[in-house]
């Protein structure tokens, strides 16, 4: 069964913007969308390792803040002509609360 | 003998739970209803229309007495169920009475949410729940006056319009950006802010109320940022909270709502219950459309049918608000695997929005035109493969001809009396006369015969699809770069259209001018807000989202993630106390690198992000202020020592320097503006490379611009000379001010200046003195609004969530 840590109110993400989750194994970066959906990254771009929460969120993806890699937030995967993956956190949503994969935490720890 | 039913709660969801069990056998129990309302059933979502006074109570009525009497139902009005004994099965009213059940059907619904502030419980103040909650409503607009009612969802809206329609002046206080944005996407939620606002009703979104304030009853609203707005009434509509206490007293399981099976049981067998007091699956409904499906079921399950199960019920929201056409459905977010169809018909103000999922439809706005609004619901709940028909789809079920976008739709939906031309004061309807009645068919003529894009050209796109719109396929316009792929218009042509259009918002620009995505990019969207920010001043409201992160956290990012800070040093002074100050943070804060800048002040790098408040702080209590070092706005002025200690000085060189300085700091451009100031022609301050260069000479300033020195190095160009100091700022703000206008964005202002013609900008800025003291007062008013120092204010806790993590997994590992 899949555990869940609960990272606080879906509230506390501004529209179309992203907070981080200081996580043992590194950043994560938890955004939520114009439409409201939230979603969950490592914090660093596949190119050059960028903080993507502090990217511009339009639509379901992020421009990287430094070279304007534009990546996935579905997916992780950079778009466009570039390639490369910020991997993926699960992210549950009970109430108004997020709640993120324990497991892909740990994924990410190697 | 029938079984007993007790039914606590006679609302909506009750109601229709004994017309489909009377339905299904009369005889099945004798019931007993418990309402704490003082009447018969009702119907609630009509409230709306009898608070705008387009229905009255005896209209909306769903069961009257004669209708409990006929039935034999034993209604006791105006009394709470005040406890369940599930070992008796028994409850107690609220009045003493003791009754018995066989089963029991719980349908409390759900109670207005009052906002946690000081003065939420002084008369004046009302939700928008009941029937009295209407009473007290007409009450207060009998007596005129104004009104706040907090919160821009559906019941919020309604009740401003209703309000609104019964002669008050109603102001609503919204949380987010825009209004319903649960249901709507900033789209939708601008045409409705639009039509609001054309019922009288003002819309202050991105407002959080701090207080109510009164001391016998209310007298008005206080909002976070200090600003009070009187009020005779208050109606709060934020959101709804299940009635779930009595089940949780009971024993019975209970999370946010009383939790039921797909049988609507809950965790006790002979205990059914229904309606917004419930939560299934994980979600508490808040329409009807839901409450009558779990009332079906429980009705079949009350008759002993053991098969009806409740799986959940999709929902669809229209706005009651006479006039204003709406509608909302199913998942509207973007996403990889999903495509999006965009119709917007900029005269009717029309937008529409499908969003497909593998070809089918999971999510519709309408705004305008709801027509289809049934038929993309049914196509959305029935998951109906749509790839037959993807190109007509948005055009809704009687599509007849698919009759493609025009891009000169925004051109041709201005009225006559538009300014097209700002420099020539030239108005739509004058240039299509003048084409019509002088029979013109060059934009040259078109120039000659109105001026009309003859100065800066800015608006020669516009001018140009005028004349496609008067001349038909006769004219072929030359082709503008569209400013990203949203959008067909350039950066010229939409600026010209937001003053035009006066539009003062980024969905107001993209639903006017017919943007082709719903949200913009990364590459419009910053423009756009630098425009709107540019052009409306004092009413438009910075959306920090919208901006680059540098901007955004007043800092630069640098390639590892920290950041950089750079405090002002006006003119390039300093003293001991920043020194000292600023030793004490690069030590504090464990900065790694300090280092003087080309511009003339120092610049502490490595700092953590979490640590700039901090930062930011020692520097503001030394006096110190940002320097903007990150922003497309001015950074720096550099200067020389001039006439108080060289001995080629012919003027007080870094004196005007710090003036210019602090008249113009926290001006939004749209590129970086790097000024100098040298105090002779030796030019120390290397004035001729920066976007402004002054140069001192005896008689006076000599001013100079449109300079650089980065990627490309071009010298300045004279632009005039002045005697004074007084002159010379104003030709400069006035030049500051004529770039801020017309330059695209994150052009550098050498390249305006290429494009423009320095002549032109001498005749604007300088030959033509009413027009440069009108450029002059335009940046005045705007440096109103612009020198608020960005880190005072985010020391003060601006935007704190910006600089602190969500949440730290790493705290709690250390705690294991
Ligand atoms: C102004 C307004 C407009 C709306 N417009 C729409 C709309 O356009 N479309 C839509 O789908 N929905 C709309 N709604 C929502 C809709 O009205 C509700 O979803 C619906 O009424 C919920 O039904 P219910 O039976 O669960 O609760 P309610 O209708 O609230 O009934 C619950 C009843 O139980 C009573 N009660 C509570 N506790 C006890 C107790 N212990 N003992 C006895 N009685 C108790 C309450 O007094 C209340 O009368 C609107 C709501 C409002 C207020
Ligand atoms: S520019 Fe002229 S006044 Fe200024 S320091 Fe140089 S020589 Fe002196
Ligand atoms: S690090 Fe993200 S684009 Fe370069």
């Amino acid at each position: 069964m899949t555990e869940w840590i609960d990272v606080g109110l879906v509230t506390d993400i501004p529209v179309q913007g992203s907070r981080v989750v200081a996580a043992p194994a590194g950043d994560i970066a938890v955004f939520r969308t114009a439409d409201g959906s939230v979603f969950a990254l490592r914090d660093r771009c596949p190119h050059k390792g960028g903080p993507l929460s502090e990217g511009m969120v339009h639509g379901h993806a992020v421009t990287c803040p430094l070279h304007n890699w534009v990546i996935s937030l579905e997916t992780g995967q950079a778009q466009g002509a570039d390639h490369g993956c910020a991997g993926k956190i699960p992210v549950r949503i009970e109430g108004e609360r997020v709640l993120l994969a324990a497991s892909a935490l740990q994924r990410y720890a190697a | 003998m029938p079984r007993k039913l007790v039914v606590i709660g006679n609302g909506m969801a009750a109601g229709r739970v004994l017309d489909e069990l009377l339905a299904r056998d009369p005889d099945a129990y004798s019931v007993t209803v418990f309402g704490a309302e003082p009447r018969v059933n009702y119907n609630r979502i009509m409230l709306s229309p009898v608070l705008a006074g387009e229905k009255a109570y005896e209209d909306i009525l769903i069961h009257d007495d004669a209708w409990y009497a006929a039935n034999r139902i034993d209604l006791r009005r105006g009394v709470a169920v005040t406890h369940i004994d599930r070992e008796a099965k028994q409850v107690t009213g609220a009045d003493g009475s003791v009754t018995s059940y066989d089963a029991l059907l719980l349908a409390t619904g759900s109670s207005p949410f009052v906002l946690p502030v000081p003065g939420a419980d002084l008369p004046g103040v009302v939700s928008f729940r009941d029937l009295d909650d209407v009473d007290a409503m007409l009450a207060a607009a009998r007596r005129g006056g104004r009104a706040v009612v907090i919160g821009g969802g559906l019941l919020g809206l309604e009740a401003a319009a209703g309000l609104a329609a019964r002669g008050m002046d109603v102001t609503v206080v919204h949380l987010m950006p825009t209004l319903m944005e649960r249901q709507l996407d900033p789209s939708a939620g601008y045409l409705l802010q639009r039509a609001m606002e054309q019922r009288g009703v003002t819309i202050r979104s991105r407002a959080n109320t701090h207080a109510i304030l009164g001391d016998t009853h209310v007298t008005g609203v206080r909002l976070d940022d200090g600003e009070e707005l009187p009020a005779d009434l208050v109606v709060m509509a934020i959101g709804i909270r299940p009635n779930a206490a009595l089940a949780r007293a009971a024993g019975l399981e209970v999370n946010r709502g009383v939790l039921v099976g797909d049988d609507m049981r809950t965790s006790d067998p002979d205990i059914f219950s229904v309606g917004e007091c419930v939560e299934h699956g994980g979600v508490c409904y808040g329409l009807v459309a839901p409450l009558y499906d779990m009332a079906k079921v429980a009705a079949a399950r009350l008759d002993g049918d053991a098969t009806a199960m409740f799986t959940g019920t999709l929902t669809a929201t229209r706005l009651k608000v006479t006039g204003v056409d709406l509608f909302s459905a199913g998942d509207f977010g973007e996403g990889d695997d999903r495509q999006e169809v965009v119709l917007r018909d900029v005269a009717r103000g029309v937008y529409k929005r499908v969003v497909l999922k593998e070809d089918r439809v999971v999510g519709v706005v309408l705004y305008g035109d709801t027509a289809d609004g049934s038929w993309f619901f049914d196509l959305l709940r029935r998951g109906t493969d749509v790839s037959q028909m993807r190109d007509t789809l948005i055009h809704g079920q009687s599509f007849a001809t698919g009759a493609p976008q025009d891009p000169a739709a925004a051109v041709a939906a201005l009225p006559d009396d538009a300014e097209i031309c700002g420099c020539n004061g030239v108005c739509k309807g004058k240039i299509v006369q003048t084409i019509a009645g002088e029979g013109l068919s060059s934009l040259a003529e078109v120039r000659a015969h109105t001026k009309a894009s003859a100065s800066c050209g800015a608006c020669t796109g516009l001018v140009e699809q005028l004349m496609s719109l008067t001349l038909g396929a006769a004219f072929a316009p030359a082709t503008v770069e569209p400013m990203c792929g949203c959008t067909d218009l350039g950066h010229d042509d939409v600026r010209r259209l937001i003053r035009a259009g006066e539009l003062k918002s980024i969905p107001a620009v993209m639903q006017e001018l017919g943007w082709k995505t719903s949200g913009g990019c990364a590459r419009c969207r910053p423009a756009l807000n630098y425009y709107l920010l540019c052009d409306w001043p004092e009413e438009y409201a910075d959306d920090a989202r919208s901006r680059y992160v540098n901007e955004r956290v007043h800092a630069n990012i640098q390639k590892d993630g920290t950041y950089s800070v750079v405090p002002r040093m006006w003119g390039g002074l300093t003293n001991p106390r920043e020194l000292r100050a600023i030793a004490d943070v690069a030590e504090r804060y464990d900065i790694p690198a300090v280092k003087v800048t080309g511009g003339q002040r120092i610049d502490l790098l490595g700092v953590r992000k979490e640590d700039l408040p901090a930062v930011w702080a020692d520097l503001n209590r030394a006096g110190m202020v940002s320097g903007h070092a990150y922003a497309k706005g001015l950074r720096t002025v550099k200067t020389c020592v001039g006439s108080d200690w060289c001995r080629f000085g012919t003027q007080d060189s870094t004196g005007l320097g710090v003036r210019i300085e602090k008249f113009m700091w926290g001006s939004w451009t749209p590129a970086k503006v790097k000024m100098g100031v040298s105090g002779c022609p030796r030019n120390c301050a290397e004035a001729t490379c920066k976007d402004v260069g002054v140069i001192c000479v005896d008689s006076g300033f000599e001013i100079h611009f449109a300079g650089a020195a980065g990627l490309h190095i071009r010298g300045t160009q004279l632009l005039t000379r002045t005697a004074t100091e007084d002159e010379c700022i104003e030709v400069i703000a006035a030049l500051t001010q004529l770039y801020r206008e017309q330059g695209r964005y994150l052009e550098r202002m050498y390249k305006w200046a290429d494009r423009t013609g320095v002549d032109v900008i001498r005749a604007a800025v300088v030959d033509d003195a009413d027009r440069r003291r009108s450029l002059f007062e335009r940046f005045v008013i705007s440096q109103r609004k612009a020198q608020v120092d960005p880190w005072a204010e985010r020391v003060e806790g601006h935007d704190a969530h910006e600089f602190t993590p969500m949440a730290n997994l790493k705290l709690l590992e250390a705690a294991e």
